[in-house]
């Protein structure tokens, strides 16, 4: 894949995920489209290729903090605390017990 | 080697703030963001895991539904699962299917495909009935193992850590056999936008009850839907003596 087609589907990949994003998609669009305009004038392909590996870090921080969301409001909404530490607590035993 | 059948349902985002309808009928699903349960997105995780640890053959996602369960199912498909059957339920059938309903439709299909091993959600968070996969395994009179966050195979045999009040259950179960997902039970791969588009071309079967067999009148009327009590607000007293006399006034003490 050309590098001028990995920055473009960098861009794409950001715009699918700023959709679910928190703070909206209004919050999110310009603020992306900042950051790439930053870099418009950027032509040495060693420092592209090192801005497209960046994107992708954050992709991964975007992917991740959405999972995190996700698992921290289900486990609010559906287990108590009680429960957690119990369950917990018999998790370490089990990790200590065998090593 | 198994086949897995995966069961995704497709509810209101966990995000979005649910609104009742002021009729009282049910909530408003028009215009509101949907996605794939989240416990049926660890469903799908696991059946896709024991696929890459070659412990499965193929991955089958079900839905049932009105025509976006689709949409769904392509999620599903995108994560990993390797086809789709869209059972199509009419949306007005579809608001008082229940989840006797849904395991009679994956009995049917769990023998007609096959399948050794049928996952699902533990339960969705639009109704939350927590019933589809013990129902499910009713059925079939196979063998289930619920709540699971763990699952081991070894030989025909499956290991599951189970959550139970107060701690975990290990247990052994015979395959075929149901499973229904914790949360802790592994953590659900986003579904990238390459993936989507390649799930575009992955098959997708639609049948309807009626092809399989399956009766799904009503059994319950839905008289009123409504809203959880607000909490109500809060005073701040002036000194330790009101406060005392308030508490004992509501017999706290």
């Amino acid at each position: 894949m050309s590098q001028r087609a990995r920055v473009i589907n960098l861009y794409k990949t950001l715009v699918y995920l700023g959709r679910d994003y928190p703070l909206g998609w209004d919050y999110f669009r310009p603020r992306l489209k900042a950051a790439f305009l930053k870099n418009r004038d950027v032509t040495d392909p060693k420092v592209v290729d090192q801005l497209i590996d960046r994107g992708n870090f954050v992709v991964k921080e975007i992917e991740t903090l959405y999972m995190l969301k996700k698992y921290r409001t289900l486990k609010k909404r559906y287990y108590s605390e009680e429960k957690d530490s119990i369950v917990e607590i018999s998790r370490k035993l089990e990790s200590e017990s065998c090593p | 080697m198994a086949r897995v059948l995966v069961g995704v349902k497709r509810v209101i985002d966990y995000a979005v703030k649910i609104r009742v309808k002021p009729d009282k009928s049910g909530v408003v699903t028009e215009g509101v963001k949907h996605s794939m349960n989240p416990f049926d997105e660890i469903a799908v995780e696991e059946a896709v895991k024991m696929k890459e640890k070659k412990l499965a053959t193929e991955v089958v996602a079900v839905s049932c539904g009105p025509s976006q369960a689709q949409e769904t199912l392509r999620t599903a498909l995108a994560m990993g699962a390797d086809r789709a059957i869209h059972v199509e339920v009419p949306a007005g059938d579809y608001e008082t299917l229940q989840p006797i309903h849904i395991s009679k439709i994956l009995a049917k299909i769990a023998q007609d495909e096959k399948v050794d091993i049928v996952i699902l959600g533990k339960q969705a968070i639009d109704d939350d009935s927590n019933q589809t996969a013990q129902m499910t395994a009713g059925v079939l009179d196979w063998p289930q193992a619920t709540f699971a966050s763990k699952v081991e195979k070894k030989d025909s045999e499956l290991h599951v850590t189970r959550e139970i009040d107060g701690g975990l259950e290990n247990i052994k179960v015979k395959l075929p056999a149901v499973l229904s997902a914790d949360l802790r039970l592994n953590e659900p791969r986003y579904a990238t936008l390459p993936n989507i588009m390649k799930a575009k071309k992955k098959p997708l079967k639609k049948v309807t009850p009626k092809d399989l067999g399956v009766d799904i009148s009503p059994r319950i009327q839905v008289i009123s839907v409504e809203d959880p009590p607000v909490r109500q607000a809060g005073s701040i007293v002036p000194d330790v003596d009101t406060l005392v006399s308030k508490l004992k006034e509501k017999g706290h003490c």
